[in-house]
């Protein structure tokens, strides 16, 4: 099987297929980005992408997320092709993903920021909009309740009626997961979740991304280059250096594989060991 | 249950003692005819204001094409009335069959494309331009002489009053219709562009409409419009009533709109684009709703002012002019709805009432220096506008109550917390 490593234990390798890329390139004008890159997530799966800095990891999730459209390669969600879909489209079939620099809506209310993300699931229109009508109010009202549940887990529930931008770097992390899990995806992609995050404030993210995932019933994919986070949580990992793929596996292996310590410390580092 | 309906009420409370007062002080006569053109002009300024602040306000895209659709609204909503009172029912049989015909290839044209992956947006435009021009030539060519006759024996058999007031109300709906549709052609290619893009895009599409007003009689086929001699002849149908209604409806859809999710939507667009299309909101969609929707407003305020003052002249519609809703949407405050429909009145009240009144002739001339001079101060002591973000209770985005569900969620633990010690532990042994 390509874009897994070998070994896994074969009720997981039994589970659908959720995310696939293969043979995926990106170029920028002639930089190539992303080079023949393989990968596939089974359901439930919680899997890492690591590399040193400009390798291309979130090139990769921008490709998924169609913010960029592959060069080459097929990139498909429950065996539907996702290469050439507009973003919001993959989104709405059930991708979501969070950003490494926070973005959320910085104007807006808390449970604004939530509940935008739950507008493609809000069920009536523009008609219903226009009239109040008793659809919308009982829409509107589950919506409501739908997104006060998504904040009280992430503990932003006092916090609802704040203003986004005014909340504390790690709430605003937060409140990022908790906007992306409102759009109802499958697939979760999270993009450096740790980033500027004490020890403390990892390990309850570590704990968070656990409870989510079994809760939503969800894949996660993640970017971080945090090693704490990445070596506890993941049960696999991809390693990306310069677009390419150098190591793949459990995260005891790519600890030590020479060409994970060359492309993070150099090759005398691999020398010295 | 009252406190939650306590806004609504006073909202309409008061603004049914606002109708009654002035409807009561025109019927007396104590409102001359100066005043009573200043109040409905006010009024007309405010609708398409409230338009423009939905585009550029909520949905961030900056237009100045506002004034282009407060034409197309002005002189089809006249022409249809203009060629009614002179016993030609052809302008409303198209204007209505054409609009209705075209709103159906729309949505076959959508479900169409829907099919295909990657269509480009000039492939959509041509789409839905053909689409058009198909639907108001069978409405040309085949409606007029279907449902002409038809129309003239219906409405014609009931008292001319009555009459009158239904071919007023489907002339000022087919105006909007009209602008509705002009805006929603010229945003699909136009919307595609990044928002200072646009802003030039829309200032274009107002000087074009300007040039095609002043050549009705030649290029287009509408002797009666008269080219840039300007329109006249229009009936003067607008009563209080009619723009009392007009404006609390533009109010109140607008207000609708933007409390519910699709408003959300439309905002979200205006605070990251991006963002907006990585949770799923189909941001083209809103673009076009927000800008459709604005034009609309502004197109059934052309209907209304067209027949209130009874003549038209290119010469109002502009480029210069379509800077007027722009300056009492910055002036009120970007997003703020109230900011707007204060703004509006106010501008037309103090500067074409009170101070022609008490300035000398010509002062006129020195309005273009004055405009940029406030809004320089505005921008310099007061960049939010006066009102900020400021709303009245009515308009104001209210929080939703605590539902009772997540209230049960609240009461128990909160599974991160439950968990968290485990977490320390184990950090712990890793640590020894």
């Amino acid at each position: 099987m390509n874009g897994r490593p070998d070994g896994i234990a074969p009720e997981i390798e039994a589970r659908p297929l959720m995310l696939e890329m293969e043979g995926v390139t990106h170029f920028f004008g002639n930089l190539r980005a992303v080079h023949n890159f393989d990968l596939a997530l089974r359901h439930g799966e919680l899997v890492g992408l690591i590399g040193p800095n400009g390798a291309g990891k979130t090139t990769v999730f921008n490709l998924i997320t169609g913010v960029y459209r592959a060069t080459e390669g097929d990139i498909r969600y429950k065996g539907a092709e996702l290469v050439g879909l507009p973003s919001y489209e993959i989104i709405q079939m059930g991708i979501a993903r969070t950003f490494q620099n926070i973005r959320l809506f910085a104007n807006l209310t808390v449970l604004d920021n939530v509940r935008i993300a739950y507008h493609p699931h809000a069920g009536y229109g523009l008609v219903d909009s226009v009239f109040h009508t008793k659809r919308f109010r009982e829409k509107e009202a589950e919506m409501a309740a739908q997104a006060q549940e998504f904040l009280e887990i992430f503990s932003l529930g006092e916090r609802r009626n704040d203003i986004a931008g005014s909340l504390p770097y790690g709430l605003q992390r937060r409140l990022e997961i908790a906007r992306a899990l409102a759009a109802y995806p499958r697939v979760l992609i999270l993009d450096e979740p740790a980033a500027g995050m004490n020890p403390q404030e990892i390990d309850e993210l570590m704990e968070l991304i656990h409870f989510i995932r079994d809760r939503f019933d969800l894949t996660i994919l993640l970017v971080e280059h945090r090693m704490r986070l990445v070596m506890n949580i993941c049960e696999w990992i991809t390693v990306m250096d310069f677009g390419e793929i150098i190591a793949r596996g459990f995260p005891a292996d790519v600890r030590n594989d020479p060409h994970v310590v060359e492309a993070y410390l150099g090759r005398q580092a691999v020398d010295i060991r | 249950m009252f406190k939650r309906m306590k806004p609504s009420v006073t909202f309409f409370g008061v603004g049914l003692l606002i109708f009654v007062v002035i409807q009561a002080l025109l019927s007396l006569g104590l409102l001359n005819n100066y005043w009573r053109g200043i109040i409905f002009w006010g009024a007309a300024i405010t609708m398409v204001s409230l338009g423009l602040n939905l585009i550029y306000g909520f949905n961030g895209q900056f237009s100045l094409g506002q004034y282009g659709f407060y034409a197309i609204g002005a002189y089809a909503s006249a022409d249809v009335t203009y060629r009614w009172v002179r016993g030609d029912p052809s302008a409303l049989v198209v204007v209505l069959t054409g609009a209705l015909l075209a709103l159906g290839f729309y949505i076959l044209v959508s479900a169409f494309l829907r099919r295909f992956y990657g269509v480009t947006v000039m492939a959509r435009f041509t789409f839905y331009v053909l689409a058009t021009i198909l639907a108001f030539a069978i409405a040309v060519i085949a409606f007029v002489p279907l449902f002409g006759p038809l129309f003239s024996a219906v409405l014609g058999a009931l008292p001319t009053a009555v009459s009158q007031q239904i071919v007023f109300l489907l002339a000022l709906l087919g105006g909007a219709a009209l602008a509705g549709i002009a805006s929603f052609l010229f945003g699909i290619p136009v919307l595609e562009l990044g928002s200072d893009y646009f802003g030039i895009a829309t200032l274009g599409f107002t000087i074009i409409i300007k040039v095609l007003l002043d050549n009705t009689d030649t290029i287009l086929p509408f002797p009666e419009m008269k080219g840039a001699r300007g329109m006249i002849g229009i009936p003067q149908w607008t009563t209080w009533p009619w723009v009392f209604a007009s404006l609390l409806l533009v109010i109140v859809v607008m207000r609708n709109v933007l409390h519910s999710s699709v408003g959300r939507a439309i905002v979200s667009v205006r605070e990251d684009e991006r963002a907006a299309e990585l949770v799923g909101i189909d941001v083209t969609n809103a673009k076009i709703l927000a800008f459709v929707l604005g034009s609309i407003f502004a197109g059934l305020a052309g209907g209304i002012r067209a027949h209130d003052l009874a003549f038209l002249h290119p010469q109002s519609f502009n480029f210069i002019q379509s800077f007027n809703p722009l300056i009492i949407v910055v002036f009120g405050g970007l997003a703020s709805m109230t900011g707007t429909i204060v703004t509006g009145f106010f501008w037309i009240f103090l500067l074409e009432g009170i101070l022609r009144l008490f300035l000398p002739t010509g002062f006129e001339t020195w309005r273009l220096v004055v405009y940029p001079l406030i809004l320089l101060l505005m921008m310099l002591l007061r960049p939010e506008g006066v009102f900020g973000r400021y709303e009245l209770p009515f308009l104001r985005r209210r929080m939703p109550p605590l539902p009772a569900e997540a209230l049960a969620v609240v009461a128990e633990p909160t599974p991160l917390r439950a968990q968290t010690p485990a977490v320390v532990e184990v950090t712990r042994e890793e640590v020894v």
